[in-house]
């Protein structure tokens, strides 16, 4: 009988657990679906007639869709440019220790990203960067960059060094092994990366904050600028909201396995 | 496929060449500049160049109450959210590290709000804590509690700010703290079961103490990342009301894009800059001794 009621009350605790961990995401989404006068009713209303208004709004009116392409357009770039510099660096550092180093673009993940950002909102202004793709693109490189070395080093020091070892007997370079044996063989690594790496852009605020304006406005800030209105809509920010988080929440269930091991990894290993 | 002997035998440094360039070009020289306009006397707007003034900079900023409030706000704000997170993470860990049914639902769950963008995050919090029409106080009064004024008020706004970071953070522990638990052999706590050790002392002495250093790093990377929020506390109050939740961060930010002087706010970012510094020094050194 002890055991019985133990297991309920674990289930219990772990039932309790995910509606916490829930309830934000089902808010949101709930309040989405509500008319304003829906919304702004006390007591809360739980049950009520849903309404996809605000999302024809977000989309039709506010020209969500261009903030939508330009997220995606830094967020791919991003992550295009950091695998470009991070594979190469991680297997270095992988295949020569080279623990200095990986510190050092280590550190780029733990500063506070404001402490480069006054300095390059002024050099950027100067080159005429603002508000431009390629500003937004190099400050969120920041951001990806360490993610891509981090785990792809971690990654590569799992490949066994004897197939690189037979191929040199075999008279490869190390190029043509990079290319040709280690990194057809590093699709999981390179799947975690890409993926923690994108959506890690795809949430930037601050660095979009300040290094975009009009034309290249992502959606963390045009989120943002909903508030901004005197009378907040919130059955537009929290569709808004829906959008902008839709995406990650989604990526993240595809690779479930890849963004835990991701995530997890650096603490693990110590 | 051998003519490539130069490239192989410097490939230790060809191959990370460029990311480092690109670190040095976009950290390593911004934070150099932003040394050199902390001992300068500049407003942006005032379009006259920077000129050198040496440390008065800091001391100005430093004696400012503004500025030291916002300090220790930073560190109370850090040390509460990260201290919660430990203890309710490691606790949800111990909890879920055992065969169910829906454990990889949970799992799933857990990662959800990591993944959450944080702006979004701040704004759906912002509509729970809605004095009116917020689902909060709602809750609060259907359990005969009183009403709270959560962010709209100086009093409460750092607590809500805290509860907001625990929620969307707390996860982060429990994962790393579980890979830490299944990456452990099981023998030591079969052989103390053996020895007729209930679950509690085996969790006290020998689980907690064979996960530590996983709980410690764990607990270090969220501090670091704690001391540098921004986004919650920008979208939810902006540093409201009045400066009750401004952080270093977020005094940073106004300094430098909302009043432009840029010579007080590089200073601002020096003193933060070089707290996450220390404390990322501090993992290294960690990160080391567990190795050995």
């Amino acid at each position: 009988m002890k055991a019985v009621g133990l297991r309920i009350l674990f289930y219990l605790a772990v039932v309790l657990l995910a509606l916490i961990v829930l309830l934000p995401f089902l808010w949101m989404l709930i309040s989405s679906l509500k008319t304003q006068i829906d919304i702004v009713a006390w007591p809360p209303k739980f049950i009520f007639s849903p309404t996809l208004q605000n999302y024809y709004k977000v989309f039709g009116e506010q020209d969500f869709i261009r903030y939508f392409i330009n997220s995606t357009i830094v967020a791919v770039f991003a992550v295009g440019v950091s695998l470009l510099l991070g594979l190469p660096a991680a297997y270095s550092i992988a295949r020569f220790s080279q623990r200095r180093l990986a510190m050092v673009i280590l550190l780029a993940r733990l500063m506070p990203g404001i402490s480069f950002l006054m300095p390059w909102y002024i050099i950027f202004s100067r080159l005429g960067l603002m508000d431009s793709y390629v500003a937004l693109v190099l400050s969120h490189v920041l951001i990806t960059l360490p993610i891509v070395v981090w785990i792809m080093s971690s990654y590569f020091e799992t490949i066994p060094l004897e197939l690189e070892e037979s191929a040199m007997v075999d008279g490869a370079s190390r190029h043509y092994i990079f290319l040709k044996i280690i990194l057809p063989l590093s699709g999981p690594g390179i799947i975690t990366a890409t993926t923690l790496s994108f959506i890690f852009s795809w949430n930037n605020f601050l660095f979009s904050q300040v290094l975009s304006m009009e034309k290249t406005r992502t959606l963390p800030i045009a989120v943002f600028n909903f508030l901004s209105y005197a009378d907040i809509d919130w059955g537009g920010v929290m569709a808004a909201s829906v959008a902008i988080m839709a995406p990650a929440l989604v990526l993240t269930m595809i690779f479930q396995r890849y963004v835990v091991s991701g995530l997890t990894m650096g603490a693990v290993k110590g | 496929m051998t003519q490539n002997s130069y490239t192989d035998s410097n490939i230790r440094w060809i191959y990370p060449l460029p990311a480092i360039l690109f670190v040095a070009l976009l950290m390593v020289f911004p934070v150099l500049y932003t040394t050199y306009i902390s001992l300068t006397n500049w407003t942006l707007t005032s379009g006259t160049a920077p000129s050198f003034i040496g440390l008065s900079n800091y001391g100005q900023v430093l004696l400012e109450p503004r500025f030291l409030q916002a300090l220790w706000r930073t560190f109370v704000f850090t040390f509460s959210a990260v201290a919660v997170e430990a203890v309710l993470g490691v606790a949800a860990a111990l909890l879920l590290n055992r065969v169910f049914v829906g454990r990889s639902v949970v799992k799933l769950l857990l990662l959800l709000p990591l993944v959450a963008t944080p702006v979004a995050v701040g704004i759906v919090f912002n509509l729970f804590y809605d004095p009116t029409i917020g689902l909060a106080n709602y809750v609060l009064e259907s359990l005969g509690l009183p009403g709270s004024s959560w962010i709209s008020h100086a009093d409460t706004v750092l607590f809500s700010l805290v509860l907001v970071d625990v929620w969307q953070w707390t996860p982060m522990i429990t994962l790393i703290v579980l890979a830490g638990l299944a990456s452990l052999s099981d023998e030591p706590a079969e052989a103390a079961r053996i020895d007729g050790a209930n679950e509690w002392q085996i969790i006290r002495l020998i689980t907690l103490p064979m996960v530590m250093p996983v709980i410690v790093t764990a607990v270090i990377l969220r501090l670091i990342d704690a001391l540098k929020t921004f986004d919650i506390i920008f979208a939810m109050t902006g540093g409201g009301p009045g400066y009750a939740s401004e952080t270093l961060n977020l005094i940073g930010y106004k300094y430098s894009f909302e009043y432009f002087r840029m010579g007080q706010a590089a200073v601002i970012l020096m003193v933060l800059f070089l707290i996450v510094l220390a404390c990322s020094v501090a993992i290294t050194r960690l990160g080391k001794r567990i190795e050995r």
